[in-house]
């Protein structure tokens, strides 16, 4: 087994001098009734396992190879190749979690550096190494605020926060005994600001927002934190796309005390979903209760400028039932590739990224709603991303387009029963969409051959 | 604060102090007008359709900075790491096993990298079939019916296993208020059955490190949801009453959480499914040699028994009888999402790559552990205390008792390792081992590297009888040497500013 | 070394008794277990406590502790230098490093926490254990 360095000659060396027979009296302690061989094929050298994985593969669409337009929560985003070729570098890859700061500067380093990049972008003071993804960041920066309110039992959801980041909060809500209750959007798409004021009360703990919301349309931080400060309650605001923190407002601008979500946009592959990257900054008031890793800026025994994890002992290895989160790994490569992709892209980059994914989504978006038979049924403004509604159910619409080679969209009928929603789904848009691509999807929904 | 960094024009190195300077944060290589980046010209009519009081101006104090100082930068940073390609990490309970590069080939195919888990099942087969498959070949390894891949890590994976069994009690009338936890355990176990509502009793160990069947017999009432162990424990050692364990637990109608961290001890030669457990999470990137990353990301999936199937996370991924695959999300009693999506699917790309390269011989791989290991344990035994001196599997468990005797703690000695080329081992836990030294080698480490290790500590164990203050001052051949973490946290410096 | 004109909580914490105050601290061998200590949390003054309650807690870098009030009473006193400087109480846990004074609701209490001796033994018997 090629993964395997030692040779039988020394494992016989190994046993003999451990004064041992055989490896089985090492597993003396594991009784027969518990042993078993499992039922598995026998090994594949690496070029079947290319054949059967590369099988796999292929038997699915990828953005590459298709007219792309999928969103509701990862998107197609452009990432440089340095940046994927620098995380096959073994001290990246295959390093560990920086406990020992003195072999592991690079990652803390690194990590400083991917906080620094999240507080410049939401506008607030201070982040964390990373989350594991945007639903459970949500769940976590929630936690935080319920932490900091000491007694309160209620949290205020948008209706426009991604229906799976709201599923995960209920999940996680149902045996800590915590209310939630959701606000809807308006006919513009953007949250009722005031059901949103209406819902809050004294039991509040955090209202929470995000912007582009679920149907893409941009909303505005200050709705949500004014009325999270009416009544003493944290503001949350959540994104989804992170790209659009480069043009929109940030939430520490708009009276957000704590910003998470998902930060996949930004410089992540898709990989069908995960691994993503969470992310969570809020004030410098709050920052003992912020979960997760922490790097911090040192100095080593001899004056050198040096980086360690920090505040530690709100963790789960120290605080045990105590712990701010049970989380313990971050996701590190993810948070390296990110600021290698952040860092490429700079103040000018991921500006000039953000605009052409909202000039080429607003192309599109009026070019569709001149195909009789489509509309667009918000107004309200949008970032990169928006919903169509077609006249017949958009689903079945969808797979058609989809054995056509054009992955138009996501059916809202996935995430809800509503008799509205069975026709309308999500098309999303970015910098990686040439005009010929967005022209090839009006055409298909003309019904006109692509 | 002015800091001396390495500039370009740095001066000849002193050979007395040979390694590198502090480098500079990207933000202080940056310089006005600098670009990293190239799109292509936009190919639609420009445009700004949204209100100037939802947007930003420029984001001040961002990086401009070329791709070759992107390259330097990083190339640079990287060489500050040890990694296990530089490496043996003896990091207990890590398992921190080569990363084989297939995997990552792998996981970078178009059809998994630029897959999108929206996209209309048809089109979706390879990932469904690959999720479907890796579920299989785990739940055989477990022998335990049914997997979920969805939890993003192991602590992820633990508060999925406690929801399900919750639930499950739930259904049966009432659920419970209690989850029992050895005194050895990792901190994500109480951590996450607090999460998942439950108030945590802890069980004292009994003298050999295990669990102390009278002290489960009192404690093991119908208060109790669930018992919460590790097999092998924490301290390396197998809890062989486990079958008793289990039968105690289930006499009073509570269930047995197995914390699949140390899995590596027996993948391949005995089945957790067999020893009663009845539902179990397993790390990815530590049995299964997905990589670490420095520090992420995991993935925790959980097997369950018959009785929490009802109860998985949602969606399943499930076969048709014409062989097609889709998501179920028609689970009524499931206990619903942690994360969006299906799981860190590039990690299971990895796993599946790993288990598909070693089939039906995936047993040599505990059986290399466990030799190591115990090497490792003849080599330093009466060098080292070993409170705990059971048989060891795939991790041993020393403490630091003799060396404290002369002024030298397991910090310093984990200090002083890395002069001599290795990461240090394990210390912070088990709480019941006062100044431990966990020590997992995994299978994939061969006997040079073991002696070459066993002879580190044996050199060190010397130090801190000869010359205790090198190993007390250590390490003096590393990037940097030992932090001020006291100062980092009294004096917070999270971000750079501008 | 536990002076003697104090009582003890099996919590590592001491009290000295001044007429109605009593003034509440960590011990020496609670601020060594704790390492250097890095942050404080304390109430505000007029906080009520029962005896055993939690009124705050203390971060090193390695570990965290709640602190637990002795004896019932009302703050009076919080010790802010050394939320300021939380390294005072590594320094000086029986004097300047005292974190809380309370105006006492009763004198019953006091009789229920260890003297300076039996303290002393409480410890070493925990250490044994180790």
């Amino acid at each position: 087994m090629k993964f395997l360095p030692t040779s039988d000659a020394e494992r016989a060396a190994m046993l003999a001098a451990m004064g041992a027979r055989s490896i089985d009296d090492l597993f003396a302690a594991v009784p027969a009734e518990v042993r078993r061989a499992p039922d598995l094929p026998p090994p594949m050298s690496e070029i079947e396992i290319r054949r059967f994985l590369g099988g796999l593969a292929k038997k699915n669409a990828n953005a590459r190879d298709t007219a792309f337009f999928l969103g509701a929560g990862v998107y197609n985003h452009y990432v440089s190749s340095i940046a994927d070729q620098m995380l096959y570098r073994a001290e990246w890859l295959t390093s560990y979690t920086p406990y020992q700061p003195e072999v592991s500067q690079g990652t803390l380093q690194n990590i400083f550096e991917f906080q620094t990049h999240v507080c410049l972008l939401t506008g607030l003071e201070v982040a964390n190494a990373s989350l594991y993804e945007g639903a459970s960041a949500l769940v976590e920066a929630l936690l935080m605020a319920e932490r900091l309110s000491r007694g309160r039992t209620k949290a205020v959801l948008s209706a426009g926060i991604h229906p799976e980041y709201r599923e995960t909060v209920r999940t996680y809500f149902s045996n800590l005994d915590l209310e939630v209750v959701e606000v809807p959007v308006g006919p513009d798409g953007a949250t009722d600001a005031r059901a949103l004021a209406a819902a809050v009360d004294e039991k509040t703990f955090a209202v929470a927002v995000q912007s582009p919301n679920f149907y893409g349309v941009v909303e505005d931080w200050n709705a949500g934190s004014a009325a999270a400060k009416a009544k003493g309650a944290l503001s949350v605001a959540v994104v989804a796309e992170a790209v659009s923190l480069a043009l929109l407002s940030p939430p520490g601008e708009g009276g957000a005390d704590i910003a998470c979500g998902e930060a996949q946009a930004l410089g992540v592959p898709m990989h069908n979903g995960g691994p993503l990257l969470g992310f969570l900054a809020c004030r410098t008031e709050h920052q003992r209760q912020i979960p997760g890793r922490l790097v911090g800026q040192t100095r080593d025994a001899e004056g050198r400028r040096a980086f360690c994890l920090t505040l530690s002992t709100r963790e789960q290895h120290i605080r045990r039932e105590k712990a701010t989160s049970n989380i313990c790994t971050n996701q590190g490569l993810m948070a390296l590739a990110s600021n290698i992709h952040m860092s490429l892209l700079g103040k000018a980059g991921l500006r000039e990224m953000a605009l052409q994914s909202h000039a080429k989504a607003e192309y599109l978006k009026a070019a569709i709603a001149k195909i009789p038979g489509y509309r667009i049924p918000f107004s309200g403004p949008t970032f990169n991303e928006f919903v169509v509604e077609a006249s017949e159910d958009a689903a079945p619409l969808l797979s058609r387009l989809a054995a056509r080679g054009i992955l138009a969209g996501v059916p809202l009928s996935r995430y809800g029963a509503a008799p509205s929603d069975r026709r309308r789904f999500l098309v999303a848009a970015t910098e990686m969409n040439e005009r010929a691509e967005l022209d090839r999807l009006v055409a298909a929904l003309s019904g006109r051959a692509a | 604060m002015s800091v001396d960094v390495e500039h370009e024009a740095a001066p000849p190195r002193d050979p007395k102090r040979p390694e590198p300077r502090p480098l500079p944060l990207v933000f202080e290589r940056s310089g006005e007008g600098k670009v990293g980046y190239s799109l292509p010209p936009l190919d639609v009519p420009e445009t700004l359709a949204i209100p100037p009081a939802l947007c930003r101006k420029q984001i001040a104090g961002e990086a401009q900075i070329s791709e070759v100082d992107v390259a330097r930068h990083f190339t640079r940073l990287s060489r500050l790491n040890f990694s296990i390609d530089q490496g043996l990490y003896a990091l207990g309970s890590c398992t921190m096993k080569h990363n084989p590069r297939t995997n990552e080939e792998m996981a970078r195919l178009p059809g998994f990298a630029a897959s999108h888990p929206l996209a209309p099942e048809e089109v979706s087969q390879g990932s469904l079939e690959l999720a479907w498959r890796l579920e299989r070949l785990l739940a055989e390894l477990t022998g335990l019916p049914r997997v979920t891949l969805q939890p993003s890590a192991g602590a992820q994976g633990e508060l999925a296993g406690i929801l399900m069994v919750r639930k499950a009690l739930e259904k049966e009338g009432q659920p419970r208020r209690l989850v029992l936890i050895p005194d050895s355990a990792h901190g994500t176990n109480p951590a996450s059955a607090h999460f998942a509502g439950y108030t945590v009793k802890e069980l004292k160990s009994n003298p050999r490190g295990t669990i102390d069947l009278g002290a489960l017999e009192a404690a093991m009432t119908e208060d109790v949801a669930a018992l919460m162990l590790t097999q092998p424990n924490t301290l390396g050692i197998f809890e062989d009453r486990i079958l008793d364990i289990a039968r105690i637990v289930h006499a009073r109608g509570g269930y047995l959480y197995c914390d699949g961290a140390n899995f590596n001890a027996y993948v391949g030669v005995a089945k957790p499914g067999l020893m009663g457990v009845d539902v179990m999470h397993m790390n990815l990137h530590k049995t299964f040699s997905t990589p670490h990353g420095g520090g992420g990301p995991g993935s925790g999936p959980v097997a369950v028994t018959e009785k929490l199937v009802p109860h998985l996370p949602r969606p399943t991924v499930e076969r048709r009888p014409d062989g097609t695959f889709f998501l179920d999300f028609d689970r009524p009693e499931s206990i619903g999402r942690l994360r969006t999506f299906l799981g860190n699917f590039g990690m299971f790309v990895r796993a599946l790559s790993y288990i598909a390269a070693y089939g039906n011989r995936i047993g040599e791989v505990a059986r290399g552990a466990v030799l190591n290991a115990n090497y490792i344990r003849a080599g330093l035994t009466g060098v080292y205390h070993l409170k705990y001196d059971g048989p060891s599997m795939h991790e041993v468990v020393f403490s630091d008792k003799k060396q404290s005797d002369l002024g030298v703690s397991n910090v310093d000695i984990a200090k002083r390792l890395m002069d001599y080329g290795f990461h240090p081992p394990t210390m912070s836990f088990p709480l019941i081992v006062h100044g431990a030294l966990m020590i997992e080698p995994t299978e994939t480490e061969g006997k040079p590297v073991l002696d070459a290790f066993i002879h580190a500590m044996r050199e060190i164990a010397r130090e801190c009888e000869e010359t205790p203050e090198i190993v007390r001052t250590a390490p003096h051949t590393t990037p940097v040497r030992r932090v001020d973490e006291v100062g980092a946290a009294r004096n917070l410096v999270l971000r750079w500013r501008p | 070394m536990n002076p003697d004109d104090l009582k003890y909580a099996d919590s590592h914490e001491w009290v000295r008794v001044e007429g109605e105050v009593g003034t509440i601290g960590i011990t020496d061998h609670a601020q060594k277990q704790l390492g250097e200590i890095v942050y404080l949390e304390l109430p505000e003054v007029g906080h009520m406590y029962d005896a055993g309650d939690e009124f705050g807690t203390v971060e090193s870098v390695k570990a965290v502790s709640e602190l637990f009030t002795p004896v019932s009473g009302e703050v009076v006193a919080v010790n802010k230098s050394a939320v300021g400087e939380p390294g005072i109480i590594n320094d000086d846990p029986f004097g300047d490093g005292w974190l809380i004074k309370l105006k006492l609701s009763t004198d019953v209490e006091i009789g229920k926490l260890m003297s300076a001796d039996a303290y002393g033994e409480y410890v070493k018997a925990e250490e044994q254990e180790k």
